[in-house]
């Protein structure tokens, strides 16, 4: 456990070190702000309108604001996500420091969950900037907080199992732009499996559909907290870090 | 303290470690020595646990490398031949780190990470950042962070690497002093510093052990063999050339080797080694007499441990040829 934190505060300290960190925590913090205030300013006309033509009919902000923004996140990470883990291993190996880790009486599962949680906790900090503009609809209205928690849940969740993905990548190359090139097709590919449901009904299609990340998001983000898609999840998150930890002794036998 | 038998270490394409035995005992300071590609690297890296053993054992304080990695390692301190650090750390936050991961209670950290500090003379860049540092500087930061823990067994592959001449010079005191409560191995080109550290040589050439004993021993083990520097002239100024020289003097029975050293005024000097247990200053005074050469000089030189690391290996690599 103590080897797990000291690992984390490395990988810590080394994200808001590096200007990765901050590059990514910008780019969000723009690309949020812009969806934002589009659907901010969406839901403020179609009101002005409904206002006068007379029909009083409830504005829903979670329905109209928050569920889409949710979802924006949840594909905009996949973007982000390939470079919060490229270096994670990649760059351990090209320095040398791989070996360091591996002779220093630390279990490589417990360098492997610092290292992931490090990059959990980095894409949760961009989150809570999302929180920070969505702080605003509450001093303006009221919309309901917990579907709200239900959707961070499952951000968390995907963006868990796609990092888990990631870190195993990282321990399969020295280059930190190969590791993030092939996590990005991966989180890609993940995503749009989805589509092949929207034409084809058999059931390899059904199969593929089920392996999309973002299918699973959807009832998160409408606040319903099913169990499959936690399963899912986590079964994600557990064979992402399972490979890593397969991958660091295959390493060993090769090295 | 360290028990290796029967060390195979095979890559996809080729053997880099073949059946090596070797023990060290405990306090000793062992130098590991051998050309480039000897296998010194993989061996250390088997020590370490780093990577397992195609097949042989090694044992560190009685536990085996492949069963019980975790006890190896919180009693091995290891200086890879590129110090594993991190650029974007400072010099005394890296070491903590270390120290931590070394699993240094926190109570004792910030003592040890003073002392080896101190130790390795990185007191005063303790602030800077590694990127920072110079090429000497970062390979003392690595060997301060090998002995963090204060381990039983130390690892060090060329630890000297990199250093100014005075800096090695107190790197070898260091590696000295930290002898006797530490068990060492080092790996090193370097045949001057083995003389100086070691106790104990191993010497590796392909993969194989090709002699290991006390340093003493081994100069001594080839002391029957001489080494004799001749310098000859040609009478009356008749043309010489060393190719003539050196063909007549190899043929001498009992000769080894004829180095041809320096040509000064038409003097040609060279240095001939004699096989083992046999005298061959008296043949070479002849032979050169009878050749219708002056001979200038004739002295014996001591063997040096360079001489036979050269011939030791250059052996087995004539044995290794001969095989394939
Ligand atoms: N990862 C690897 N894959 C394949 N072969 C390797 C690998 N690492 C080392 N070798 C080979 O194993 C042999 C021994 O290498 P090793 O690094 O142990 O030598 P060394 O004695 O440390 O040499 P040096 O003095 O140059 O450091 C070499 O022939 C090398 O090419
Ligand atoms: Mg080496």
């Amino acid at each position: 456990m103590r080897n797990i934190l000291v690992v984390f505060a490395k990988e810590i300290k080394s994200y808001y070190s590096s200007p990765i960190a901050w590059l990514l925590l910008t780019m969000f913090a723009a690309i949020f702000g812009f969806f934002f205030w589009n659907a901010v300013g969406y839901f403020v006309s179609v009101g002005l309108q409904s206002q006068m033509m007379g029909s009083g009919f409830p504005m829903d902000m979670n329905e109209m604001i928050i569920r889409p923004l949710l979802m924006n996140v949840s594909v905009v990470g996949l973007f982000l996500i390939p470079m919060i883990t490229m270096r994670l291993f990649a760059e351990e190996k090209r320095s040398g420091t791989m070996e360091l880790l591996l002779t220093s009486p630390v279990r490589d599962i417990e360098v492997i969950l610092g290292k992931w949680l490090a990059a959990v906790t980095l894409y949760a900090s961009m989150l809570a900037l999302t929180a920070l503009n969505f702080s605003f609809l509450f001093m303006h209205g009221s919309p309901d907080w917990k579907p709200m928690l239900v959707g961070y849940l499952g951000l968390l969740l995907q963006a868990g199992g796609l990092l888990a993905v990631g870190t195993f990548i990282s321990t399969t190359t020295k280059n930190q732009i190969v590791a993030g090139g092939a996590t990005f097709g991966v989180c890609l590919l993940l995503w749009v499996l989805e589509w092949v449901a929207g034409y084809e009904t058999a059931a390899w299609a059904k199969v593929l559909a089920y392996m999309s990340v973002v299918s699973h998001f959807e009832p998160f983000s409408k606040g319903v907290l099913d169990s499959k898609d936690v399963v899912f999840y986590a079964s994600l998150i557990f064979l992402g870090l399972f490979l890593t930890a397969r991958s660091l002794e295959s390493l060993r036998w090769r090295a | 303290m360290i028990k290796v038998e029967g060390l195979t270490k095979r890559y996809a394409r080729n053997i880099a470690v073949n059946d090596v035995s070797f023990e060290v005992e405990k306090g000793q300071i062992v130098g590991f020595l051998g050309p480039n590609g000897a296998g010194k690297t993989t061996t250390m890296r088997v020590l370490t646990c780093f990577m397992p053993p195609s097949s042989g054992t090694a044992t560190v304080a009685g536990f085996d490398v492949l069963k019980q990695p975790h006890e190896v390692k919180k009693r091995i301190g290891y200086l890879p031949e590129t110090p594993p650090l991190y650029p974007e750390m400072e010099v005394g936050e890296y070491l903590t780190f270390v120290g931590k991961l070394k699993g240094v209670p926190s109570s004792e950290l910030k003592r040890r990470v003073d002392e080896v500090s101190e130790r390795c003379s990185v007191s005063d860049v303790r602030k800077k950042l590694i990127s920072k540092l110079s090429k000497g500087y970062r390979q003392r930061v690595g060997l301060a962070q090998a002995i963090i823990h204060n381990p039983d067994v130390l690892i060090l592959d060329e630890p000297t690497s990199g250093l100014d001449p005075k800096q090695i010079i107190e790197t070898r005191e260091l590696i000295k002093n930290l002898a006797g409560s530490h068990t060492i191995i080092l790996s090193t080109h370097i045949l001057p510093e083995v003389e100086q550290v070691c106790e104990k040589v191993i010497i590796i050439s392909k993969g194989r052990v090709v002699a290991k004993d006390s340093v003493e021993n081994l100069t001594n083990r080839l002391r029957g063999a001489e080494a004799v520097a001749v310098e000859v002239e040609a009478r009356d100024g008749q043309p010489l050339t060393a190719p003539e020289v050196q063909q007549r003097l190899e043929q001498i029975p009992g000769v080894s080797r004829v180095v041809f050293k320096t040509e000064r005024d038409r003097r040609l000097q060279f240095e001939v080694e004699s096989l083992q247990g046999r005298s061959i200053r008296a043949d070479l005074a002849r032979t050169v007499v009878e050749s219708g050469w002056n001979l200038n000089e004739l002295r014996a030189v001591g063997l040096s441990l360079e001489e036979i690391f050269l011939q030791l290996t250059a052996t087995e690599a004539a044995a290794g040829g001969g095989q394939q």
